[in-house]
């Protein structure tokens, strides 16, 4: 049987949050253009983000958070369309790992996002129409010189820290090689330096799934007032399966039945493990965008640092200034160990002065946004080592 | 193979300092020039890493073997990273340390010499600090009792033990021969944590030495 995956937001309002975001928001007129990779001018386009805490008045204190491919800027505040808590509130906040007392922090939604920043659901000045597949190709260089503009719009020459997971954790790498004399630590966790084969399939099994939907129409689905809501979910239960772990789905769901006492013989959600990753689904089209989905996971495909220093990754690396604190989690199989150790390896090679720390845990490639009492313990004295040698003052 | 467990196991009750700093890492510490690069290669919970910089202002990094040790150095603000001396020094470029130290590490590597040959390589200078199996209580163990000896700072029964490649400071001197390493500094502590006389003989050392702490440095 199908799943429902219901109707939820009405493209419309998904459209509004798009070009009017419930958020601060920085527009960059003509005469700012953003030149991306793919040899385009991006013009104009904004820029949606959330801070928390203060500025200082020498301006030392500022900390980006880098979110991931289905996150957003609302990292510890209410959300707008879902309603639920933010998406790090347990490590950004008073008296958090990232203590929004002491540090200011920013997070901005990624260009190609679907939450305020310019993306494809985004309204096309030059056609008065949202993006769609018009919208140019982004790479995470493209990502992190938008984010390095609003710094510049903000005022902040270079960040106390840096922080983010998995594409979060690309945009601070990306960072820390673009621009390593404005990041004064940087915090990549269950990261890479480029996407493996087994990552790139897995997102093409994803945009598969969105354009086999009917409703897509080539991207044109505002215009023609229809929703791949069910391409688009089907592309999010894959990729969840990814986030977890077999040891954690094991845990959580085993074999047993949703609502029922025995099989039903039929294709409905019998299992639990279908019933959640069903739900999965479906909250993620109330506020995601189809074409925000292709774009973004396209980005993280063509990332690989070591490719823009003629392979050699230390040289992405080389003699850089910031503090590094690489970490990883036992049980991701998406951005394993391994990849973390090529990153230290390289940091290493290069001189770096870098920490890295493997978390136990069974919760796989997801761990870096739940409840981990360790990675909280090493952001926070990593952060405590790196504001003593700032000179920041408690 | 570093420490397995927090602290350094070899020194499970050592004789501490005025301060409560070990003395055998404070030895070590007196050895190390204001202000250097120093790499510390199985720093367990990061005691020296720590007594370094706020004694002598280094700039430290650590590698630990046990998650345990490292995600504690790291939560303490340590840059200390996750690896192994046996096959992890390897990565590291020439020269990139002014000191390399293996404190309490040696004795529990696979590949002694190689890790020394790494460490002069890394480092401008190698400290090294190690249990002397020379020591005549350890002797008279062996001698009198017939069996593996255990002391103090050496708790762990053979089968259990994680010091696997045990030296007197006699076969350590022979080592140092071996790899061409050129012997700036000697200190034996005795039993009590006090430096043995200096202008001893090296017989003397090894005979009531039970620890030694080498400053060594590549033989141009």
């Amino acid at each position: 049987m199908k799943a429902d995956f219901g109707t939820a937001l009405d493209p419309a309002d998904r459209a509004r949050e798009a070009d009017r975001p419930r958020s601060l928001l920085t527009r960059f007129s003509p005469d700012q253009p953003l030149r991306l990779d793919a040899g385009i001018d991006l013009s104009p386009f904004q820029i949606a983000y959330q801070t928390y805490g203060t500025l200082n008045p020498e301006r030392s204190n500022a900390v980006l958070i880098c979110h991931a491919l289905t996150g957003d800027q609302h990292v510890a505040n209410l959300h707008p369309v879902t309603q639920k808590p933010g998406w790090w509130e347990t490590m950004v906040g008073p008296g958090r790992a990232i203590d929004t007392e002491r540090y200011f922090v920013i997070c901005p939604n990624v260009l190609g996002g679907c939450m305020g920043t310019t993306g494809p659901a985004s309204t096309n000045p030059s056609t008065g129409m949202p993006w769609g597949l018009d919208f140019p190709v982004l790479t995470i260089r493209d990502i992190v010189r938008a984010q390095a503009m609003l710094l510049d719009h903000l005022g902040i020459e270079s960040v106390f820290s840096m922080a983010g997971g998995s594409m979060g954790g690309m945009q601070v790498l990306q960072w820390c090689a673009s621009y390593p004399q404005r990041v004064f630590s940087a915090l990549p966790i269950a990261t890479s330096t480029r996407h493996s084969a087994q990552n790139i399939a897995f997102h093409e099994v994803g945009r598969q799934a969105v354009m086999a939907d009917p409703e897509w129409r080539q991207g044109r689905y505002f215009a023609e007032g229809t929703n791949p809501r069910r391409g688009l979910a089907v592309a999010r239960m894959g990729n969840h399966i990814t986030y977890l772990s077999d040891a954690a789905l094991h845990r959580k769901f085993g074999r047993r039945f949703q609502d029922r006492e025995n099989p039903t013989f039929s294709f409905d959600a019998d299992f639990q493990v279908e019933s959640y990753l069903r739900h999965q689904g479906s909250s993620f089209v109330e506020r995601f965008d189809a074409n925000s989905y292709l774009y973004l996971t396209r980005a993280m495909d063509y990332f690989d640092l070591a490719a823009d220093c003629d392979g050699v990754l230390a040289n992405a690396f080389k003699d850089t200034p910031t503090r590094f604190c690489v970490i990883s989690f036992t049980s991701d199989w998406l951005f394993p160990t391994s990849d973390s150790r090529a990153i230290v390896h390289a940091l290493n090679a290069g001189g770096a002065r870098v920490s890295f720390a493997e978390i136990v845990t069974d919760k796989g490639h997801d761990a870096f946004l739940l409840e981990e009492p360790e990675l909280f313990a090493i952001v926070r004295g990593f952060l405590e080592g790196a504001a003593k040698a700032r000179g920041l003052s408690r | 193979m570093l420490t397995r467990i927090k602290h350094d196991l070899t020194m499970a009750e050592a004789v501490r300092g005025p301060g409560g700093a070990r003395v055998d890492l404070l030895v070590v510490a007196e050895m190390v020039a204001p202000g250097a690069k120093v790499l510390d290669v199985g720093c367990g919970d990061g005691e020296l890493l720590r007594l370094l910089a706020e004694t002598r202002g280094v700039d430290g990094r650590g590698i630990e073997l046990s998650r345990e040790g490292v995600n504690e150095c790291v939560a303490k603000g340590l840059a200390v990273i996750q690896g192994d001396a046996d096959t992890d020094l390897s990565d590291y470029p020439n020269d990139a340390f002014d000191y390399v130290i293996l404190s309490q590490t040696l004795q529990a590597t696979r590949h002694p010499r190689i890790v020394i040959e790494h460490m002069l390589r890394i480092g401008r200078h190698g400290i090294v600090s190690f249990p002397n199996f020379g020591h005549w209580g350890i002797r008279l163990q062996l001698l009198l009792g017939g069996h593996m000896p255990r002391t103090d700072n050496l708790p762990y029964a053979w089968w259990e033990s994680p010091n696997i490649h045990f030296c007197t400071i006699k076969d350590f001197r022979q080592l140092c021969g071996v790899v061409g390493a050129r012997m700036e500094k000697a200190v034996a502590l005795n039993a009590w944590g006090g430096a043995l006389r200096f202008n001893a003989p090296w017989w003397f050392w090894n005979l009531l030495g039970e620890q030694a702490v080498f400053l060594l440095s590549r033989r141009s």
